[in-house]
């Protein structure tokens, strides 16, 4: 009955979607306020109904109906109920009920903004908004019903089904379930997808405006400012999940690295490429009035590559495109991309001619010119991670033939657009709008790139020799630099001119340009972090061996010693192989335990290896327990890795979200301010009277 | 022949036996290779049955049986060239972490830096077309007639213009 209820709420969620877009766009041709406003609260609607069915849903997982494929497919009895509750972005069908269930609040809070001086935008943005619900939603109505039970028909065979596919068809109760797969049990996993999600769907919102904007003929940049924060919120979510899934990776898939260029990971960086090209263009669309044009192009292939992510990695289509066709989401999937996409770009020709600057560029070292090479910069990484993913699909369609396209691709290539942004996010910070020139620039780079090569040639002879890596470290330094010397040099302008002390001046600087002192430190986060890539890939170190008890296996500055081994299950029924192996450094120095460990899950049949890890801020020793001969008190083969520097990538990344939670925290608005301000004012003498 | 030279002869010949049967056994006893030798051809392959993961990292039984395959063939003496192209040979080009440059392959190559020099030059273009000179040319004529500290002065201006 509760399948029914929920299946049920979801369909009537679909009609009300479908019926908010008719609404919107009939009440606006047809100039009709009351039908844009009965629009309106059919989206807000949206968002409660989907709840309900995603409240039925979890209730359904969390009471081990098993008989309800969905249930039976990502949980089991023994596993606890936080992650039967988690086990609903688990598995695909719950996966795009939670994808509409964020979106529709997403657009539910969107359409809650007062909307007076914006009012032809509102109908566009709510077809847009529940156009993608709706579409998201239909694929739950028909094809991945996270509600279908299974049913023994007559003759016994088990069916899946919404409804009896007989009148004699009985529903069949499993005893127990799968369990979700072991991967997503971990705390990282947890949090990770409902992060993309956030940020994926939190673009739609700036897309949701683009497009309005595009349809209205409302060309100059209301749009942009209404979704300033949308744009940053999205870009902080998805952000968050990215290195969410990272630190994942490192700590569960058990190969010593954060980062393989699988075809998943980039479907999550592609949206992240162009969303922070389009953070900083918008920029110059705000100051100068530039690159309308290319902002619209930036949003719209933002939005297009959130949706082809999803389908990359819903419809099977990576593995093979077989597995594509065979998909029953994959071709709509491809229709909606196409229709969304096609529909946009003719959008966009259409305006095209109102969408020209209102200005010209003074200078090609101005800021707006730095800019602009910047998102030459990005959208090259893009191309390199489109064409690596694509390229299998293609080889498979056109010669039948599988082909790997792996980290040493996309290491070798994106590599020097990495260091060239590097060295733009250098210069950037000290040219100004309008005009720059290398005079200006150099004045007061040199101290910066001078202080710089002073560190790199200290490095070079304390602590490598490898030229690449030096080349990094250089760039990395002249960024950190130039981004303190900034720092430094407006507290000091600020204290000068209103007799503040420097720390007041500093913190005053932020509360006065959040949006460039966040940057800024969103600057320095990201060389924090490149610290940890640039460690990780040019000095990583490895050894594997296998262990009598008692002896040791030696890498680096480090040596470890197998002491003992223990197996057991654990609460959650887990058989947990569990090594021992004391830590020392190379002068015998005892540092400490590590529990290298491998959990098997027999309800989904599979290992998981999970590292025994000592952190420090020189570097990460990375101790698995592996496989390759079963572990026993005579013997386990450990596999030890040195990953130097690492660690600044987790330290980057906590600095990161404090620098984007900065530019994102909210101004007031001015025009609400002085309204608020006259609306005071004008009650004033009315309480005098 | 007389009855030393005879037993010289058989002497050689026993040398000569034992001397291959020596060389035989030494050849034989290649010592076993380390995991690291057999991790390092193995990092290089791909799975051929799962998805986008290298063989030395992955657990299933099928890549455990493909390591142990890689160790014996490197204890045969087998080099790194040849491990691979059997690899290849037996599973396909997929076993690879990039495609090997011949046919359609080599728009993995080719196509990304056209495209991305493409773009440089559109955008090159474009900006040159956009930039007009100033007004005023003297203002970015040159560094030496641009303001000494721009920014700390925007910066105080700004500062004044609020008090």
């Amino acid at each position: 009955m509760l399948a029914e209820i929920g299946y049920g709420i979801i369909v009537v969620a679909f009609i009300v979607a479908l019926y908010s877009v008719g609404a919107a766009i009939y009440g606006e041709r047809t100039k009709s306020p009351a039908v844009v406003e009965s629009a309106r609260r059919a989206m807000l609607l949206l968002w409660p109904l989907i709840s309900l069915a995603a409240g039925t849903l979890i209730y359904l997982l969390i009471t081990n109906h098993f008989e309800v494929s969905f249930v039976y497919e990502v949980t089991s009895r023994e596993m606890p109920t936080y992650l039967k509750i988690t086990a609903w972005w688990g598995g695909q069908a719950g996966s795009l009920v939670f994808w509409s269930w964020l979106m529709s609040a997403f657009a539910s809070l969107v359409t809650l903004r007062k909307w007076e001086r914006d009012r032809e935008f509102l109908p566009w943005v709510i077809v847009v908004t529940a156009l993608t619900t709706a579409f998201f939603l239909g694929l739950v109505v028909f094809y991945e019903n996270p509600f279908a039970r299974y049913w023994q028909t007559a003759g016994g065979q088990i069916v899946t089904s919404m409804f009896a596919p007989a009148a004699t068809a009985t529903v069949y109760f499993p005893s127990d379930g799968n369990g979700l797969n072991p991967l997503l049990r971990h705390p990282g996993m947890i949090i990770h997808p409902p992060m993309l999600y956030l940020g994926f769907v939190s673009f739609v919102i700036p897309y949701a405006f683009a497009i309005a904007a595009l349809i209205t003929g409302r060309t100059d940049d209301r749009w942009i400012r209404i979704t300033r924060r949308w744009t940053l919120i999205a870009w902080l979510f998805l952000s968050f999940g990215l290195v969410l899934g990272s630190r994942w990776a490192y700590d569960v898939l058990g190969w010593g690295g954060f980062w393989g260029w699988d075809p998943v990971e980039i479907a999550a960086l592609m949206p992240w490429l162009t969303g922070t090209a389009f953070l900083h263009s918008v920029m110059i669309q705000e100051k100068r009035g530039l690159l309308k044009q290319w902002n619209m192009i930036l949003i719209i292939l933002t939005y297009s590559l959130v949706i082809f992510g999803t389908f990359l990695t819903r419809t099977g289509v990576l593995s093979s495109v077989h597995a594509f066709a065979q998909s029953s989401i994959g071709p709509v999937f491809f229709v909606f991309i196409g229709f969304t996409f096609i529909t946009s770009i003719a959008l966009l020709i259409y305006r095209w001619p109102d969408l020209r600057g209102e200005t010209e560029m003074k200078s090609l070292l101005s800021r707006e010119a730095l800019f602009l090479l910047n998102n030459l910069l990005f959208m090259s990484v893009l191309v390199i991670c489109f064409w690596g993913v694509v390229f299998p699909i293609i080889s498979q369609i056109f010669t039948g033939q599988t082909v790997t396209v792996g980290p040493p691709f996309y290491d070798r290539a994106t590599a020097p657009l990495f260091a060239a942004l590097m060295f733009l996010m250098g210069i950037a910070p000290l040219s100004t709008w309008k005009r720059s020139t290398v005079g200006t620039i150099g004045r007061v780079l040199w101290k910066s790139a001078l202080a710089a090569l002073v560190i790199t040639v200290i490095l070079f002879f304390t602590y490598t020799h490898n030229i690449i890596a030096l080349v990094g470290f250089y760039l990395i330094a002249l960024v950190l630099l130039v981004t303190l010397y900034e720092f430094w040099r407006a507290a000091w302008a600020r204290s000068k001119a209103t007799k503040e002390n420097v720390v007041a001046a500093l913190w005053n600087l932020f509360g006065r340009d959040r949006r460039r002192y966040g940057g800024y430190v969103i600057h320095i986060s990201m060389m924090l972090m490149a610290i940890g890539i640039l460690g990780i890939n040019a000095f990583q170190i490895q050894t594997q061996g296998t262990l009598a008890l008692n002896n040791s296996l030696t890498l680096g500055n480090y040596s470890i010693k197998y002491e003992s081994i223990a197996q057991f299950t654990a609460a959650d029924n887990r058989q947990v192989t569990r090594a021992v192996v004391n830590v020392y450094d190379k002068n015998g120095n005892y540092l400490g335990q590590l529990y290298p460990r491998i959990d098997y899950y027999p309800d989904a049949q599979q290992n998981m290896t999970i590292p025994g890890e000592r952190p420090t801020l020189q570097d990460d020793l990375y101790v698995l327990l592996v496989d390759w001969q079963p572990a026993s008190a005579n013997g386990a083969t450990f596999k030890i890795f040195v990953n130097p520097l690492v660690n600044w990538l987790w330290i980057g990344s906590l600095i990161f979200f404090v620098g984007i939670i900065i530019a994102a925290w909210p101004d007031r608005d001015p025009e609400y301010a002085s309204a608020r301000s006259r609306a005071r004012h004008a009650e004033q003498p009315s309480a005098a009277d | 022949m007389n009855r030393n030279l005879r037993i010289a002869l058989y002497v050689l010949a026993l040398g000569i036996v034992l001397a291959g049967l020596w060389a035989v056994t030494v050849h034989a006893q290649n010592p076993t290779p380390t995991d690291d030798e057999v991790n390092r051809i193995a990092h290089q392959l791909y799975c051929p049955v799962c998805e986008n993961t290298p063989l030395d990292v992955c657990p299933t039984e099928a890549c455990r049986q493909w390591r142990d395959l890689i160790r014996q063939q490197l204890s045969e003496g087998w080099t790194e060239a040849q491990i691979k192209q059997y690899f290849v040979q037996q599973y396909g080009v997929r076993v690879l972490s990039e495609p090997p440059a011949s046919g359609l392959n080599w728009l993995v190559y080719v196509l990304p830096p056209l495209i991305i020099l493409a773009g440089a030059f559109l955008l090159f273009r474009a900006m040159r077309g956009w930039i007009k000179p100033p007004a005023d040319s003297s203002a970015v004529g040159s560094g030496e007639e641009a303001p000494k500290d721009e920014y700390v002065e925007r910066l105080e201006e700004e500062l004044k213009k609020r008090k």
